[in-house]
């Protein structure tokens, strides 16, 4: 009997298999015969995990943006956009799984990467030279990746981790009544204890050079549920502020703390990371009065977003749920999806209306010209800031402001526009940069010979 | 004596390193309080989690490495029937749910491994940690959900004529460490009073002992699955109402893996006072250890104290495999 009941189980898990094997079979060869004109789109994303409530709206804006371009545009230039997600967890080693998977699909194989996490961006880089498929880190990755003639293929489009905390410096000093009255402030970092936590430190320990004040660096451990230690550091040294470098869980346990200690959430600035309503919302009033940077694209709805209701939701091809729509992460995804869709569309005009080739968009990003009238153009007026890119420059420039959190939603301070000091960074950029390319032995491109 | 001798000089260095801050005058008396008090408290809940672990190793001899991930799907319940029912209604609900996902562990799980290699049946809890991990955010989602059990999340100061500047103290922690002593105490009784503690004691110790004595096996370990299942349900609404709930839980969880190694596997008062040890003895460390190591030595630096319970635990291993108050095993040749 138990023989027999072996071999039934046995019949049934083959029958299964042959049974998916079959469908993904039929399904690849559907594909494989309507691929001629599609352009491939990976989705590194997390909806699982420790880091899922920030990494699933993320996801859902960039889809819902590339489902809005199909439905309402027929595609970039008639070239239909295919797509695929892979689960990473916000793991380095489940994401270099997923490029791996993922680079060689569709007919040119992948337009552009967008790892979403800082240690799969690191362990990218290097790949990337081989690969030649540009990795797009809008927002964070190597702070030093900015200089195009080293990292070829790397692009922290709209800002850095040393303009984040370099902007939040000058806004502390600006409220203390200049930079040079930051000298004998203590100012704390709490950072996530990761490539992405560390970025920061460097700009910060320059600014400590220049300025004066005491700078506390406080790690907190991957996910950064315990924090207790951390904010009884703070209570004993009392900081005058506190910058937040959190990501996921860890930045609703930092506010948290903040009021099971007694910091002023006034006090407290987060980086445009740490600055979304999975953040705040979990700590409820406790988290009125914390200040984030907000990077490109704040909460709200505007043109784009009514465009994604009626081509996407009204037809029930929405990704997540409608009220979710214009949070600030979704915003953020809807952001990367267009960059990244504007840079084929760039790259169409010199390699023509066809499925380009990872080293063909390349050129669509290193040619980036999104003024304000473009912008607005594509229904994102208000949403992110201009970029203008180069061979040499892939960052594009960096604009954010501070936004507040009051309760049930985020108010952007009128009036503060922050843009970091380039004279302070373009060094340490240029030296990182060197320093990386005489480590890997990278040949310097020549930007001016590429151009001609 | 001579036989516990490690034990003691091992005891008596955590203890004289615990008092250093103090004697050195590195911390002023009120900081060191609260961070002590900090430390308690966290133990506290730590052995709400090690508890469960250790309810199962006790009556079934298994490692239950799905304890943590147990935690995370009875929050879940919780928070998600919370929205749609009374807390009240939400827990009770959620308490059949995990009685309900007991007898299905058992029926579907250990009744077909009974008597085999524990690292069977470990390996089994294993597949079990990763089904309920992705099952239960499944039907309930990946979002943060909130508890809220109406506890002030706002600190108070007290003790402000002993201590200068008072100690600050949590009301949210202070209630959560009250109801995990409650509960410790009553599983302690429900262990060592009642004619079920005694006959899961007796499962433990001998699985085919118990049978032959009329001790039905399956029913019984419905039923300690079923009291590790409320168990993760209360450690699940105290530590959802404190960080939220979300999957983090169920790594949080992981840090009873130190409390029950220095506790002892099968010992519930090992449970609390490991938890406790090593709820003080990381805060400590991460406090007043972390820092001048980096100073001293000019290290990169990184958080400790997750890393630190670990040690502890090797530490305890090391002077006393079976735990501070494990039963020795004694195999027969």
């Amino acid at each position: 009997m138990k023989q027999t009941a072996k071999y039934a189980v046995l019949a049934v898990s083959l029958a299964v298999a042959a049974a998916f094997g079959s469908t993904a079979a039929l399904a690849q060869a559907k594909k494989t015969g309507a691929q001629a004109k599609e352009q491939f789109f990976p989705v590194l994303s997390y909806r699982t995990g420790a880091y899922a409530p920030n990494g699933i709206p993320f996801a859902n804006g960039f889809v819902d943006y590339l489902k809005l371009v199909n439905a309402r545009d027929g595609g970039i230039g008639g070239v239909k956009i295919t797509w695929e997600e892979c689960e990473t967890g916000y793991a380095t080693d489940r994401g270099v799984e997923c490029y791996e998977r993922l680079k060689g699909k569709g007919p040119t194989g992948a337009t552009a990467f967008h790892p979403l996490s800082t240690g799969i961006t690191f362990a990218l880089t290097d790949k990337s030279f081989v690969d030649k498929i540009p990795i797009i880190t809008a927002g964070y990755g190597r702070a030093d990746s900015v200089d195009g003639t080293v990292f070829a293929w790397n692009f922290p489009l709209g800002g850095t981790y040393w303009d984040a905390s370099d902007m939040l410096i000058q806004h502390i000093g600006k409220k203390e009544g200049g930079l040079d009255k930051l000298k004998g402030k203590k100012i704390a970092l709490v950072y996530h204890d990761s490539p992405y936590g560390k970025e920061p430190i460097a700009l910060l320990q320059e600014r400590v050079k220049m300025h004066g004040f005491e700078l506390l660096l406080l790690p907190v451990t991957h996910p950064g549920v315990e924090q207790k230690a951390t904010w009884l550091q703070i209570r004993q040294q009392r900081p005058d502020y506190v910058l937040l470098w959190g990501w996921g869980v860890m930045n609703s346990t930092s506010i948290k703390e903040a009021v099971a200690t007694g910091y002023p959430r006034e006090k407290m600035y987060g980086v445009w990371w740490s600055g979304a309503e999975p953040d705040v919302t979990p700590a409820g009033d406790g988290a009125k009065g914390y200040n984030a940077l907000t990077f490109m694209a704040p909460s709200g709805q505007g043109a784009v977003h009514k465009d994604i209701l009626k081509y996407v939701y009204d037809k029930g091809q929405g990704t997540g749920k409608k009220e979710d729509i214009g949070e600030v992460l979704y915003n953020r995804g809807m952001n990367a999806a267009l960059v990244t869709i504007e840079a084929v569309k760039r790259a169409q005009i010199k390699h023509g209306k066809k499925p380009l080739k990872g080293e063909e968009v390349r050129w669509g990003l290193e040619n980036l010209a999104l003024d304000n009238a473009a912008i607005k153009k594509l229904g994102f007026e208000g949403y992110m800031s201009p970029i203008s890119t180069s061979c040499a420059d892939h960052h594009g420039g960096s604009v954010a402001g501070i936004h507040t959190w009051e309760g049930k939603k985020w108010i952007v301070e009128k009036g503060t526009t922050l843009v970091a000091d380039s004279q302070i960074i373009k060094p340490m950029i240029r030296a990182s940069a060197e320093k990386y390319a005489a480590e890997k032995k990278i040949v310097k491109r020549d930007c001016a010979k590429e151009a001609g | 004596m001579k036989k516990n001798a490690p034990v003691i000089a091992l005891c008596a260095a955590l203890l004289i390193g615990l008092l250093m801050p103090l004697m050195t005058g590195a911390s002023p008396p009120g900081f060191y309080v609260e961070v002590l008090l900090g430390g308690l408290m966290a133990g506290v809940l730590y052995s709400l989690v090690a508890l469960g672990f250790a309810l199962i190793f006790k009556a079934s001899g298994v490692f239950n490495f799905a304890q943590g991930a147990m935690v995370l799907f009875a929050a879940l319940a919780v928070a998600r029937l919370a929205e749609r029912m009374p807390l009240w209604a939400a827990i009770v609900l959620a308490i059949g749910i995990m009685i309900v996902l007991a007898w299905f562990i058992e029926r579907l799980v250990l009744r077909p491994l009974v008597n085999q290699d524990p690292i069977a049946l470990f390996m089994a809890t294993l597949g079990v940690t990763f089904f309920l991990d992705g099952f239960g955010q499944t039907v309930w989602g990946s979002d943060i959900y909130s508890i809220e059990l109406g506890i002030a999340k706002e600190p108070v100061m007290v003790l402000q004529s002993i201590f200068q500047g008072g100690i600050l103290v949590n009301k949210e922690d202070f209630m959560a460490a009250l109801v995990a002593a409650a509960l410790v105490g009553s599983l302690a009784l429900f262990f060592q009073k009642t004619p079920t503690g005694r006959a899961l004691r007796a499962v433990a110790d001998d699985h085919q002992a118990a049978q032959s004595i009329g001790i039905p096996l399956n029913r019984m370990w419905v039923i300690v699955w079923a009291v590790a299942g409320i168990v993760a349900l209360v450690a699940g609404v105290i530590w959802g109402s404190k960080l939220g709930v979300q999957f983090s839980l169920s790594l949080v969880a992981l840090k009873a893996l130190p409390v029950v190694i220095l506790g002892g596997f099968t010992s519930v008062p090992g449970a609390i006072i490991g938890g406790l040890i090593i709820g003080v003895g990381e805060k400590m460390a991460e406090v007043f250890l972390g820092p001048p190591l980096v100073k001293a030595f000019d290290l990169a630096g990184g958080g400790i104290e997750n890393w630190f319970a670990y040690v502890l635990a090797l530490l305890f291993l090391l002077v006393r495999p079976q735990g501070l108050f494990g039963e020795k095993h004694i195999d027969r040749v």
